[in-house]
C-alpha cells in the first residue's frame, strides 16, 4: 500500500481547533470532484513565479525562452503519459468541460449534418451532455443515448444497435463520476468502427468519431490512446494533482488537421491581415490567447508526481481501499451502494434510508470527512436510480483505511441522530 | 457534533421525519414548484388564500434534506391565518436571517419558533436548503408556476 499523506500539506493540517481543542484531522474523500496538492506541485508553480516567469512563444529574451521550454515541455510530458503518437496531439485547454467543447464547436460543428446522431452513454457527466446538446440546436444533428443497467454497466447489445451509418460521434466516459463503472472503452471503440468506418467512395459511410471523457481516469489508471484507438481523449489537470484552469484534449493529428479553429485571438495564425487570416497547425491552432502558463508548467510537475507514484501501484492501492470500503459500507443495513459494476473505480457513491444526501455531507463534515453529496453533475444517472442525489466517497492514492473506518463510523452516527 | 448540533436540533429532526401539512391541496388557489438547482431538490408549494387575502391552507410535497423538509414544514403550519402580504414580509425576515443580515438573538423579528433556522447561517452551502419552500412560497403569491432559489 502507498504511504504518501505526507506529501500534501493540506493533508497534515488540523481543522476546526479552537481554544483547547486541537482540531481534526481531514479525511478527503472528495479526489473525484479534484484532487489535493502534493508539494511539489505547489513548490514548483512557487517557484516559476519567483524565478522563471514569462510569457511563451512570443518573447526574444532568454526568460521568455526558457518559459516556452518548460511550458512546452509538459505537452510532451502528457503525450507520454497517453502514448500519444506525437506531442502536436495534445492540445492545452481550461479542463475537461473545454476540451469537449472544443470538440463540439469545432468538429461538431463543421461536420454534423441533419440528422447525423451522437451517441452518449446515460451515465455521462453534464459536461459530456450539455455541449452536445447546444450542438444539436446548430446542427440538427440527433442524440441517441446508451442505457445502463441496475448495476450502472453499460449495455453493449443495446449501444451495437444504436450504431448505424447516421452515427458520427460517440461520446462516452471512461469512468463514471457518479457511480465508479469503468466503461470498455476500447470495446465500444472497436464496436464504432465496425459499425462505421469511414468510406471515400461512400459519401454516407463519413465515418464515427469516439471521444472518451478521461476526467476520472487518467490519474486512476493506464491510458493508452493508441491501444485503445481513440480520436479524441479529454481531461482535467486539477483532478490528477495539478492545478486548476488547465486540462488536455488529445486528438489524433489528421483529425485535429480537419478541423478549424475553436476561438480566434492571438498565437493561433500565421499571418492575420483584414482580408485573409491563416492558422497556425494543430495544437496551437485550438490555442487563442495567453495560456495558463504556470498551470501548464504545475500540470507537468503532477505528472511527475503521478510517474514517480507509478499508475500500476496507484490503481493497486485503490482497488484495495475500493474493496475494503465496499465491504465495510455494504455492512450497514440502511446503506444502499448505486453503482455496483463488476469494473469500477474508486468511487462509492450510496443513499442512506431515511437521510438526505445533504444532510450526510454537512454531519460528516463535522468529523472532518469531506465527501460530495449531491446529483454530482450527472441528473440523467440520478433519474436512472431513481433518487434525487446521493453521497458520494471517491478516493485517491493519499487515502488510507483509517479515512474509510470514519466514514462508516460517521455514517452509524448519522443514521442515530436521525433514528 | 458540535456547530451541527445547533442546526440538527429535535425540532427540525421531528419535523423531517413527519413532516406537517404533507399533502397535496387538490383546488389549491395557487401552487408553485421549487427548485434548487444547486443540488438538483425540489418542492411543490400549495397555496389557499380567501377573498380576505387570508392563507386558509397552505402544504407542500417533494424531495429534499433534512433542513428544506423541516423549513417547508414549520413553514406551513406557521403561515395558517396570516395574510399574504404577511407572509411576504416574514419571507424577508426569514431570508436575511439564513443569510446572517438579521439576528433574532439581538433584533426583533417576527419568525417565532422559526428562528430555530439561524444556524443555518453557518453553513453557506445549505441556506438555500432553508430558503427553498419560502421561494416557492414568494411564487405561489406572485402567481408563478415555478420558482428557484437562484432568484
Amino acid at each position: 500500500m502507498l504511504n504518501i499523506k505526507a506529501d500534501f500539506p493540506v493533508l497534515n493540517r488540523l481543522f476546526g481547533g479552537d481554544a483547547g481543542e486541537p482540531g481534526m484531522a481531514l479525511h478527503y474523500l472528495d479526489s473525484a470532484a479534484t484532487t489535493q496538492k502534493p508539494l511539489s506541485v505547489i513548490e514548483t508553480m512557487d517557484r516559476f513565479y519567483r524565478e522563471s516567469y514569462g510569457t511563451v512563444r512570443r518573447g526574444v529574451y532568454r526568460l521568455s525562452e526558457k518559459a516556452t521550454a518548460e511550458y512546452e515541455n509538459t505537452r510532451k510530458k502528457v503525450a507520454k503519459l497517453l502514448n500519444a503518437a506525437s506531442e502536436k496531439e495534445i492540445v492545452y485547454t481550461s479542463g475537461t468541460t473545454q476540451s469537449i467543447n472544443l470538440v463540439a464547436y469545432s468538429y461538431g460543428r463543421k461536420f454534423l449534418k441533419p440528422g447525423d446522431e451522437i451517441l452518449l452513454s446515460t451515465i455521462e457527466h453534464h459536461a459530456n451532455i450539455v455541449p452536445w446538446q447546444l450542438i444539436t440546436e446548430m446542427t440538427g444533428a440527433v442524440i441517441k443515448v446508451i442505457p445502463v443497467d441496475d448495476t450502472g454497466t453499460l449495455i453493449l447489445s443495446e449501444y451495437a444497435k444504436l450504431l448505424t451509418e447516421r452515427t458520427r460521434i460517440v461520446a462516452v466516459n471512461h469512468v463514471s463520476n457518479a457511480l465508479g463503472t469503468i466503461n470498455p472503452v476500447k470495446e465500444m471503440i472497436r464496436m464504432a468502427r465496425q459499425a462505421n468506418h469511414f468510406n471515400p467512395q461512400d459519401p454516407t459511410r463519413r465515418g464515427a468519431v469516439v471521444l472518451i471523457d478521461g476526467a476520472q481516469s487518467v490519474s486512476h489508471m493506464k491510458v493508452d490512446v493508441r491501444d485503445l484507438d481513440a480520436d479524441f481523449y479529454a481531461f482535467s489537470g486539477h483532478k490528477m494533482f495539478g492545478p486548476t484552469g488547465i486540462g488536455i484534449l488529445y486528438g489524433k493529428s489528421a483529425i485535429l488537421e480537419s478541423m478549424p479553429p475553436y476561438q480566434g485571438g492571438g498565437d493561433m495564425i500565421e499571418r492575420v491581415t483584414f482580408a485573409r487570416t491563416t492558422y497556425q497547425k494543430p495544437p496551437h491552432r485550438f490555442e487563442a490567447g495567453t495560456p495558463a502558463i504556470v498551470e501548464v508548467v504545475g500540470l507537468g510537475a503532477a505528472l511527475d508526481y503521478l510517474a514517480h507514484l507509478g499508475l500500476d501501484r496507484i490503481a493497486a492501492h485503490e482497488n484495495a481501499l475500493l474493496q475494503y470500503g465496499t465491504r465495510l459500507l455494504s455492512e450497514i443495513p440502511e446503506l444502499r451502494l448505486i453503482g455496483t459494476a463488476p469494473h469500477k473505480a474508486s468511487i462509492l457513491s450510496f443513499t442512506l434510508e431515511g437521510v438526505h444526501p445533504h444532510d450526510i455531507g454537512t454531519l460528516l463534515d463535522e468529523e472532518g470527512i469531506a465527501i460530495r453529496a449531491g446529483h454530482h453533475c450527472a441528473q440523467p444517472t440520478m433519474d436512472r436510480f431513481g433518487v434525487p442525489a446521493t453521497a458520494r466517497a471517491s478516493l485517491g492514492p493519499y487515502n488510507d483505511t483509517a479515512d474509510l473506518d470514519a466514514l462508516a463510523a460517521g455514517l452509524r452516527k448519522i443514521i442515530e441522530v436521525f433514528r | 457534533m458540535s456547530r451541527s448540533h445547533e442546526l440538527y436540533q429535535q425540532v427540525i429532526l421531528d419535523h423531517n421525519k413527519n413532516p406537517r401539512n404533507y399533502r397535496v391541496i387538490p383546488d389549491a388557489t395557487y401552487s408553485c414548484e421549487g427548485h434548487n438547482p444547486l443540488c438538483g431538490d425540489h418542492i411543490t408549494l400549495f397555496l389557499n388564500v380567501g377573498a380576505d387575502g387570508i392563507i386558509s391552507d397552505v402544504s407542500f410535497q417533494g424531495n429534499g434534506c433534512a433542513i428544506s423538509k423541516a423549513s417547508a414544514s414549520m413553514m406551513t403550519t406557521f403561515l395558517k391565518g396570516k395574510s399574504s402580504d404577511e407572509a411576504k414580509s416574514l419571507f424577508k425576515e426569514f431570508h436575511d436571517m439564513v443569510i446572517g443580515d438579521l439576528d433574532p438573538d439581538v433584533q426583533e423579528t417576527h419568525l417565532g419558533k422559526l428562528t430555530l433556522f439561524k444556524g443555518v447561517r453557518e453553513y453557506s452551502s445549505r441556506i438555500k436548503c432553508a430558503s427553498l419552500a419560502w421561494h416557492a412560497l414568494m411564487g405561489a403569491l406572485e402567481k408563478q408556476v415555478s420558482a428557484t432559489t437562484e432568484a
